[in-house]
């Protein structure tokens, strides 16, 4: 059997239509069988906390940045025109219209299309995010190495 | 043209067609044709460029008052 081809995606956005953009594209890739890996790192840990996650953390900047922050795929906000809310909530009216997912479900077609999720260690200590704050669903803590060794090898490697 | 299995994808947009197409041909045997029908119009693009990058064979596209039926050929 051929070995298939590689890419990878740095989730670094944590707003609603960049990230749907991201799992279009890792599905995309999946679909035409590719190994597709998303490292999640900085605002992108956002999609990978649970809605309902803990904030507790370390710190009363890690605290309040927690608190502003609170994350999980429910909660993304629009990258432009979100109008407090007015603006998601019209963009997920129209997707809704064509029938176009929602992001908590393009994670799971996603990942029954073997997709990978890899959360960044560096901004999640910095963060002060515990990791059962994080959805189950992802596969490994890495760092940077990690991510390069993956991109080195990758036929696409993409930053959103 | 004939198929052996239909999935009705209309209404859809990507990458959902593409994705139960995926899904369904893993269901077909090697040889079987699968006839799509989808609505949105990257289809068009979408179904032969699917096609080149799997392996599987891209038979022809009939449209139909906005209606593509794709036909595809499992490898």
């Amino acid at each position: 059997m051929t070995e298939k081809e590689k890419m990878t995606i740095i989730v670094f956005s944590g707003e609603m239509d960049k990230v749907i953009s991201a799992f279009n594209i890792a599905i995309g890739g999946a679909t035409s069988e590719m190994d597709v890996t998303m490292f999640f790192t900085f605002w992108g840990l956002n999609v990978i906390k649970k809605n309902e996650g803990s904030i507790k953390s370390k710190g009363i900047m890690r605290k309040m940045l927690n608190m502003m922050n609170r994350g999980g795929a429910k909660r993304l906000p629009l990258s432009k025109f979100h109008m407090l809310g007015m603006g998601k909530w019209m963009m997920q009216k129209l997707m809704k219209d064509v029938s176009s997912p929602q992001v908590a479900e393009l994670m799971t077609t996603a990942k029954e299309l073997g997709v990978k999720f890899i959360a960044c260690t560096n901004t999640i200590g910095m963060m002060g995010i515990s990791k059962d704050a994080l959805i189950p669903e992802v596969d490994a803590f890495a760092g940077v190495a990690t991510y390069i060794a993956e991109a080195k090898e990758s036929k696409i490697n993409l930053f959103i | 043209m004939k198929a052996d299995e239909t999935l009705d994808c209309v209404g859809l947009y990507c990458p959902m067609p593409i994705v139960h197409t995926a899904k369904k041909m893993k269901e077909l045997k090697s040889g079987q044709v699968l006839e799509v029908l989808a609505d949105d119009i990257g289809i068009k693009e979408d179904m032969p460029n699917w096609c080149k990058t799997t392996g599987n064979e891209y038979l022809g596209m009939e449209e139909d008052k906005g209606v593509y039926r794709a036909f595809v050929k499992k490898k």
